[in-house]
């Protein structure tokens, strides 16, 4: 079926070429922190985890949300979500690769990466969240490339896959708690130790996951005739608001313990997030505009995409909707869960985090690569699409 | 054969570059390198075969056993006791890594990241 | 495709997979015997002991006087340049790529569940050496992916800098910001190398290891020696009832950092 990525018109291939642009620069820019080293980046010894992990956590669960759209149809027999189930699987694999591609640009030695699987450390969560994306990425492109080959056929899919595919649901919760739980055993980091880290987590997963599908699923009708059917967004944006309210709902929650204990290591941390932490006379602030920024797209989003108007007639607004809400919660997570773990540090001191040119390159290029990979994924899936409504 | 005119001549590039290592140093290859041996040692910590093949894992062998086991009981070469080390033991008899170490690993095309760490002797 | 071909290529296809998986599983086994005893002797280095006193093993300890170290601020530097010399710890100009094993800090700092508006004059104005506490419970060893740092049967929490990946995930697990990590090539910004130890390389991590290539032949750690007249620094075996470092826990009234996280450390303070 790869020959359907192929052959494409003009924009599609200028799509790729601009991708494919950044990912060149990214490479190049990689060289450069390869032979140097991670001193290239923005880390420090007190923040010793930038924005590569910030957007691995991030993708980790938009890779996760594609769950909400096979849940439905395979569980509970949704038929509405059968023409996008391939998109949430198709979505899932690329974003598992960026997850992938951004931890060996974090990694201080990369070309030992196998000693992870040469020595496995079960008490360690990072070799558990090894084995679990790895194995959601398998199950996806299983499950993807099979069920999208019976389509195409027009056959029913094999009776074998079923049961791959009722693994990946699992796997696909499990993912993102694994993640979570990367970040909610550490003793040392009291913002990040909250059990309500995982269901933090997936909540906001299964917001921008979807989010994400929506924004895609319209750009699809209007450059590739490729038409989700009205229900079927309608439902995966009803799945949106419950979940991105669920997230805010969990955020608030943190508040309030953070607050109204008025204990220092649940506080501070929320403190110079939203408001600006002060120490010795110094105001550390960096990430407030960002902080703000999330709390503003999440309420801009989600009041576009519950208005009965844009719900029932505009595609403009309802894609604009939901890229807010992805932004928004990709301000939480990325920027604001994981960098916000570090300040203060262990000694209660306070040192801020700022990425440096290289390492914004290669982020973005990770993206790109990313996206490269979703196209040409997307193309194959609306390709066999087509040959089969022919 | 459909598209021979292609695949042909496809096949035939394939082949050429995947025996790149056969042909393309064809009759380059010098002679074995000489190595400067020790003046004041006669044996190494095991004969001179043995440890030309195995001293890759003899020393990841050392490596555990000191680092991960607290195993640091000495060895004995020529009546003389000695750590189980890299820096301590091997380079305070094969005083130069470019005579001894780097002679035989330039010729094999070999690049072992001990010294990435590990202090070579000065020269 | 023909079914038949198609079938053909089915079969072919598992058997391959089949013959290749059974030679891995058999060299498994046969070598399987040869590794359990490395494995046994590896694993050791990494379990946990979780309660404290082990009859019979060591278990190293420290005990660090803190008004020797306000009384005499030169005993902190002595302290630091032993132990960064002897490890060819590097010292780089910009703070970002800081490394350090020991260093002096305020008690604020080194004790942040104890604040204190209102400090004696001592405390307020002087600083007291941290270093990694060599937990019982450590959280960094649970992180490891790799088990490139361990906690070995003698107490130390060691780094295995041939393993380790560069991850950092023992760097957020830390409770007490021990550790540091190689965010650039280390060897140039050593000022005078100490021959008879390796320095590191780019992107691992490192950290105090309680001198253990100096203690399992009998010797003090660098730091310990360094300030050995002043006694600011004691170092011994908390298994031995009968040690140094026992008799001046049992004397004196010690504090350790951080806990109530549980992490059990091995390094204790006089207040």
């Amino acid at each position: 079926m790869f020959e359907k990525a192929l052959k494409g018109n003009n924009y599609y291939w200028m799509w790729l070429a601009f991708l494919g642009f950044f990912v060149a620069v990214a490479a190049v820019c990689y060289l450069r922190q390869y032979f140097y080293g991670l001193g290239l980046t923005g880390m420090t010894r007190d923040v010793s985890w930038g924005i590569y992990i910030s957007q691995f956590t991030f993708l980790v669960g938009v890779a996760a949300g594609g769950v909400m759209l096979v849940l439905p149809y395979y569980i509970h027999n949704y038929k509405a979500f059968g023409k996008i189930t391939i998109l949430g699987e198709f979505l899932a694999i690329s974003s598992l690769l960026m997850c992938m591609m951004f931890i060996m640009a974090d990694l201080g030695q990369p070309l030992r990466g196998l000693n992870v699987l040469l020595y496995p450390t079960p008490h360690s969560m990072l070799f558990w969240d090894m084995c679990v994306l790895w194995g959601y990425l398998i199950l996806n492109a299983l499950c993807g490339w099979v069920i999208l080959t019976a389509e195409r056929k027009q056959v029913h899919p094999p009776k074998w896959i079923y049961f791959f595919v009722y693994l990946s649901i699992p796997f696909a919760f499990s993912i993102h708690t694994v993640t979570a739980m990367l970040y909610c055993g550490l003793p040392g980091r009291h913002f990040w130790l909250s059990a309500i880290v995982a269901p933090r987590f997936l909540a906001s997963a299964f917001a921008a996951g979807p989010a994400l599908i929506v924004v895609m699923a319209l750009i699809l009708k209007r450059v590739a005739n490729f038409d989700a059917g009205k229900e079927a967004i309608n439902k995966m944006v009803t799945i949106i608001i419950y979940a991105a309210i669920a997230n805010m709902f969990f955020v608030g929650l943190e508040f309030f313990v953070g607050f109204y204990s008025d204990i220092p290591g649940h506080k501070h941390t929320l403190q110079y997030l939203f408001f600006g932490l002060e120490h010795h006379g110094h105001v550390y602030n960096n990430l407030v505009p960002f902080m703000w920024g999330f709390v503003a797209l999440f309420l801009v989003g989600i009041a576009l995409i519950t208005h009965p108007y844009t719900r029932k007639q505009s595609d403009l607004w309802l894609g604009l909707g939901c890229a807010s809400i992805f932004l928004a919660f990709w301000l939480d997570k990325g920027i604001g869960f994981v960098l916000g773990g570090f300040v203060p540090t262990p000694t209660e001191e306070i040192v801020q985090y700022y990425p440096t040119l290289n390492e914004l390159f290669i982020t973005v290029g990770v993206w790109a690569a990313g996206f490269f990979i979703l196209t040409i994924l997307y193309k194959i899936a609306i390709g066999v699409e087509h040959e089969i409504e022919a | 054969m459909y598209d021979s005119g292609k695949i042909i001549p496809g096949l035939i590039i394939f082949v050429l570059f995947i025996t790149i290592p056969i042909w393309y140093n064809r009759g380059g290859a010098s002679t074995a390198p000489k190595i400067e041996l020790p003046k004041d040692a006669k044996t190494c910590v095991l004969p001179a075969a043995e440890i030309r093949a195995e001293h890759m894992k003899l020393l990841n062998v050392w490596r555990d056993e000191v680092l991960r086991d607290g195993k640091r009981a000495a060895i004995t070469i020529e009546g003389k006791q000695y750590p189980k080390s890299l820096m301590l033991t091997c380079m305070k008899c094969h005083t130069s890594k470019k005579q001894f170490c780097d002679k035989c690993h330039t010729y094999a095309s070999v690049e072992p990241y001990c010294w990435d760490c590990h202090l070579a002797p000065v020269e | 495709m023909d079914t038949n071909r198609r079938n053909f290529l089915k079969v072919a296809g598992i058997s391959t997979l089949a013959g290749l998986g059974g030679t891995a599983v058999v060299d498994r086994l046969v070598a399987g015997a040869g590794m359990a005893q490395a494995s046994t002797s590896t694993s050791h280095g990494t379990e946990q002991a979780g309660t404290a006193a082990k009859a019979g093993a060591t278990r190293y300890g420290m005990v660090i006087d803190i008004k020797k170290f306000y009384q005499d601020p030169s005993l902190g530097e002595k302290a630091v340049k032993a132990c960064h010399q002897a490890h060819n710890v590097p010292n780089f100009p910009d703070k970002r790529d800081e490394i350090k094993w020991i260093w002096m800090t305020k008690f604020e700092n080194a004790f942040p569940e104890k604040p204190n508006l209102y400090q004696d004059e001592a405390t307020a104005n002087n600083q007291l050496p941290i270093l990694c506490n060599h937990c019982d419970n450590p959280p960094c060893v649970r992180a490891c992916p790799t088990k490139a740092t361990f906690r070995g049967d003698d107490g130390i929490v060691g780094m295995d800098y041939h393993r380790c990946i560069g991850c950092r995930f023992c760097m957020a697990a830390c409770p007490y910001g021990s550790r540091s990590f190689n965010w650039r090539d280390p060897r140039s910004f050593v000022a005078n190398l100490n021959r008879d130890y390796p320095a590191r390389t780019r992107g691992v991590v490192e950290k105090c290891n309680f001198c253990v290539e100096r203690v399992q032949i009998g010797q003090l750690p660098a730091c310990v020696e360094a300030v050995s007249e002043s006694k600011a620094l004691i170092f011994g075996n908390l298994n031995d009832p009968n040690s140094e470092l026992r008799k001046i826990l049992k004397e004196k009234h010690t504090i350790q950092r951080n806990p109530s996280l549980g992490t059990l450390p091995s390094v204790f303070y006089i207040v």
